[in-house]
């Protein structure tokens, strides 16, 4: 606590020196500049922007780690990262990947795209947008600190009990698994409520659901995903929080607790999870192969039903991942049941999005070939999961490489490959300029091959006897060939990433602003301009079919009816109050790990005095005048 | 490695390892099952896998025709044909998968039915196991003595094992005599093992249970019934009376140094510690710590870092010994056969 305050002083004093102490000047000076803008920004584009940046940084995090696990097990008897410090890498490798990269990644394309495709001017909520995005951000830096203060987080993402307790993991890495998961897990849920409300009630006159875009409908299931799965997360990490930080006895077995509690709790949020982190995905490439084949989606009402299928049987199928904890036949037989029924949805949208192709013009942009290379490699993931559901085959797969190459090729083949079609998809969109397709075409070629050469080998890894988490494993020659062929891989994706950082850097730079619909679009989001003005439509669209413009482009007319006269819009007042709340918490979060209460107590009170501020807040907004608008419309190419 | 053609699944794994290695020398294959346990489960994963490759072939054909046949081509100018789906179509993919899926299913539950029926007292051996972090102990109530990383079993007969853990989940896994099964602390699991033949069948943890999960492998040796016999009469009345002035000098360093957590029976030790492996019989042990031949180098290595060759666990250094104690003491181990 001292230190705190002295580092406090510290840095109020600095900043006092360097920008001349604090005055109405000062205030000004930070109130224009840019930096001021995108920290108290509540316009669901900017926050979209912020997730996708943020995504994209802990993307070459969990990327690092992923290089250094395959360095490790290029040989066996390898000594580069043994025992405790492979257990870090492999768990922030995991937790990093799941929530801070593919989560936020999704829900920054959602944030961005959704409100677009609905015809809204922003998301229902637009305040508790910005707090979630802040919130989800402390919670991973939270996370990634233990690194430089105490030690990583090193009992697996699942952090199953009793490891994850005190007696087996001391130190604090595992408390800043706890309370980086739980600040973030908070951000989520609220970002869930929101998109909830928003898709209810801001669609544009004439979206009825059986009209909205393919996107929106999978981020409506996501979002009722989010509501009902972070929940039982939130309570199991607070009974871990509870267990480590004050003596509670809930998943220790000498206490007269229960590990298996956690497992139960932990999947019943987790399998959820991996639809929650799949669903977008299927939105994305049904997006993509529609508008690049030149077609409607083939069979919508039943993509529709799938989706929501697998929303619902998502919460059906947890113990799939526990078959081995010895819960009974009968437990057992009906979950392997309920898994295998959700092949049966998922097939329908593979077939659907095969014959959207079908009979098409197929343009092979960067982000269809990315959408068409997440088909079959998509594929793969799926057989092998129904593969897994048949229980005692599941009994040799189980906890092998099987199940790494496995997940590897749903949550990489899967939702990496559909994201990647979706940022060259939109990026026009967001940015205003398309990436460079020599580029991309570079990206794809060495990301997706490389892809299949790191994993699938791993299949066989699996079979032939390697567990998963081992930092080392047997020397037989198959092992390690396989081995070493999956880390010669991972170079392949490694340059195919650059290349895309390297596409992003160039075309910022380089790259040549492009119409709002550059690629000849279906969805509403192409009828503004790219990218789209604070409020998005002058005038609220008036939606006469599904696949809303190219319905009026089949009949003729270059630009949506409007809904509504032009007139003055309303719009939310930007505010500091959601970084200072995160704020708040990433201090009680910080507090709590480190065991200094007395800092955890401070950090809560800001959140409370963040809360206090905020409800008792009457700024009803601003308009932007008829006039600025007509203004703002003359300059933008639509 | 023998070809058995049960599936096209088992004919392209096969390929794609002749193609890549020559031969099979992995002693851990799920593929080469040597039990019948096992090979029930084998037949499952071909028959999933052979499914699986069905629907991957039909995809990917679809797939690749449309790929190919519906490209842009240069003139193409306007919409194509617009189409909404076809309930037909639609019914197809649906009911085809169903029907794949009750193949699949009506073996799959079958089959855990009859592999979680634990076989009725007598008709099986029966062996207590319990996890530790990062060892394994094989308690035989039947006969009443304890070993410990090595599991001795007769051939052709089912074991029953019943499972528990002192510390954390671990999970007992012999790729070629059965799948795996948790060891949750403070409850017990069952499963049943059994070997065909006479051999030495690997061992692994398989769930992430601390520092030295990777290290945590165990052996199960099965033999003939008449073998496993002599063993179990050597363990039950085990001699570990020292034979000379060496051994006497080691088993001397053994009682002052490891009787603490080691238990070793036959020896009139008055200390019998439980928190460490049980040494009786140590001789016959093929390894040390379940991870380095067993050897007087490997002895000293191991008594002298034990944290380097197995980190986290639970064993002392013992550094403060001289090379002569150590020396003394591995010939009384070693002998102990």
């Amino acid at each position: 606590m001292a230190t705190f305050l002295i580092i406090t002083t510290l840095v109020l004093l600095l900043a006092a020196i360097f920008t001349g102490g604090y005055n109405k000047k000062f205030l000004e000076r930070v109130q224009k500049s840019w930096i001021w803008g995108w920290i108290t920004t509540v316009d669901h584009k900017r926050i979209g922007i912020l997730y996708i940046v943020a995504s994209g940084f802990f993307f070459i995090l969990g990327g690092v780690e992923s290089i250094l696990i395959r360095l490790q097990l290029i040989w066996p008897g390898n000594e580069f990262i043994t025992g405790d410090a492979y257990n870090q890498l492999l768990t922030m490798h995991g937790t990093t990947m799941i929530f801070f990269v593919a989560m936020p990644l999704l829900i920054g394309l959602m944030n961005y795209i959704v409100p677009l495709q609905i015809g809204a001017r922003d998301v229902a909520f637009p305040f508790a947008n910005a707090l979630s995005f802040w919130l989800f951000l402390s919670g991973a830096i939270l996370m990634n600190l233990s690194f430089l203060f105490g030690g990583a987080p090193d009992a697996g993402w699942t952090s199953y009990t009793p490891l994850a307790l005190n007696e087996y993991s001391p130190g604090p890495g595992v408390d800043y698994y706890v309370l980086g998961l739980q600040i973030a897990g908070i951000g989520t849920i609220l970002g869930g409520v929101n998109f909830i409300t928003t898709i209810v009630n801001m669609r544009a006159p004439g979206m009825t659901f059986l009209r909205l875009p393919l996107f929106t409908w999978t981020t409506f299931v996501t979002s009722a995903i989010i509501l009902f799965a972070l929940p039982p997360l939130a309570v199991n990490l607070l009974l871990l929080q509870f267990d480590r930080l004050f003596g509670a006895q809930f998943f220790s077995t000498a206490g007269g607790g229960d590990s298996v509690v956690w497992q139960h709790l932990f999947w019943i949020f987790g399998h959820p999870e991996v639809y929650l982190v799949i669903l977008p995905a299927f939105g994305m490439i049904s997006e993509v192969v529609s508008t690049f084949s030149r077609k409607r989606l083939f069979g919508y009402t039943s993509m529709v039903f799938a989706t929501v299928v697998i929303g619902f049987l998502s919460f059906m199928v947890w113990v799939h991942h526990m078959f081995t904890v010895g819960l009974g036949s009968m437990a057992n037989t009906i979950f392997a049941i309920a898994t295998m029924l959700i092949a049966i949805p998922t097939g329908v949208k593979v077939f659907n999005w095969l014959f959207t192709m079908w009979g098409g013009r197929l343009r092979f942009t960067t982000a269809m070939l990315f959408a068409v290379g997440f088909i079959p490699t998509f594929v793969i993931g799926g057989v092998t999961g129904v593969m897994v559901a048949t229980v005692p085959a599941d009994y040799q797969f189980h906890d092998t490489y099987f199940l790494v190459a496995h997940f590897h090729y749903t949550l990489v083949g899967g939702t990496v490959l559909a994201a990647l079609a979706a940022l060259y998809y939109w990026w026009p969109k967001i940015f205003g300029k398309k990436l460079d397709e020599k580029l991309g075409k570079w990206h794809f070629w060495t990301f997706v091959p490389s892809f299949h050469i790191t994993f699938f080998p791993q299949h066989f890894l699996g079979l032939y006897g390697m567990p998963r988490r081992v930092f080392t494993f047997d020397s037989t020659p198959i092992l390690n060939n396989l081995n070493l062929i999956s880390t010669i891989g991972v170079i392949g994706m490694t340059v195919g990433t650059v290349a895309f950082l390297y596409n992003v850097v160039i075309t910022t730079i380089r790259g040549k602003s492009v119409s709002g619909d550059p690629w000849d679009g279906f969805t509403l989001e192409w009828t503004v301009s790219s990218p789209p003005p604070a409020y998005n439509f002058a005038q609220l669209p008036l939606v006469r079919g599904r696949e809303a413009f190219l319905h009026e482009k089949l009949l003729g007319n270059k630009k949506m009816k409007a809904a509504e006269p032009l007139g003055a819009i309303h719009m939310p007042s930007s505010s500091y109050l959601p970084l200072i709340m995160a704020i708040g918490l990433f201090m009680s979060g910080y507090g709590f790990v480190l065991r200094g209460f007395e800092l955890a107590a401070l950090g809560l009170i800001i959140l409370f005095i963040g809360m206090y501020m905020r409800s008792f807040d009457y700024d009803p907004g601003y308009h932007i005048s008829t006039e600025e608008i007509k203004q703002i419309e003359k300059g933008l190419k639509a | 490695m023998m070809v058995k053609k049960k599936s096209f699944g088992y004919l392209f794994l096969t390929t794609f390892f002749v193609l890549l290695t020559g031969c099979n020398q992995g002693e851990l294959s799920v593929l080469d099952p040597k039990g019948p346990v096992a090979r029930e489960q084998l037949f499952l994963i071909n028959l999933s896998s052979g499914i699986m490759f069905f629907v991957l072939a039909v995809v990917s054909i679809i797939f690749i025709y449309v790929v190919i046949r519906y490209r842009e081509r240069p003139g193409d100018q306007g919409l194509p044909k617009q189409n909404d789906g076809s309930t037909w179509l639609e019914v197809v993919w649906t009911v085809i998968p169903i029907i794949l899926l009750i193949i699949l299913a009506v073996p799959t539950v079958k089959m855990t039915i009859s592999q979680g029926k634990m076989p009725e007292k007598g008709t099986a051996l029966e062996v207590d196991v319990t996890a530790y972090q990062y060892w394994w102990e094989f308690k035989y109530p039947e006969y009443g003595f304890v070993t410990g990383q090595e599991m001795h079993i007769p051939v052709g007969k089912k074991v029953h094992l019943k499972m528990t853990s002192k510390d954390v989940i671990h999970a007992l896994w012999v790729p070629e005599l059965a799948g795996k099964m948790d060891t949750n602390p403070g409850k017990i699991t069952e499963m049943v093992i059994q070997a065909d033949k006479p051999g030495t069948y690997k061992g692994k943890c398989t769930e992430l249970c601390g520092a030295s999960h990777a290290l945590m492998d165990f052996k199960v040796i099965a033999h003939e019934q008449d073998d496993f016999d002599k063993w179990v009469a050597k363990m039950k009345n085990p001699d570990s009376r020292a034979k000379n002035d060496i051994e006497k000098r080691g088993a001397e360093v053994l009682a002052q140094n490891c009787l603490g957590c080691h238990a070793l029976e036959g020896g009139g030790f008055a200390t019998k510690g439980d928190t460490a492996p049980d040494l009786t019989n140590y001789g016959l042990r093929t390894q040390i710590a379940g991870i380095l031949d067993n050897n007087r180098e490997n002895m000293a290595r191991w008594l002298k870092n034990p944290q380097k060759l197995k980190p986290g666990n639970r064993m002392p250094s013992f550094e403060h010994l001289s090379d002569q104690d150590i020396a003394y003491l591995s010939e009384y181990l070693l002998n102990l056969k």
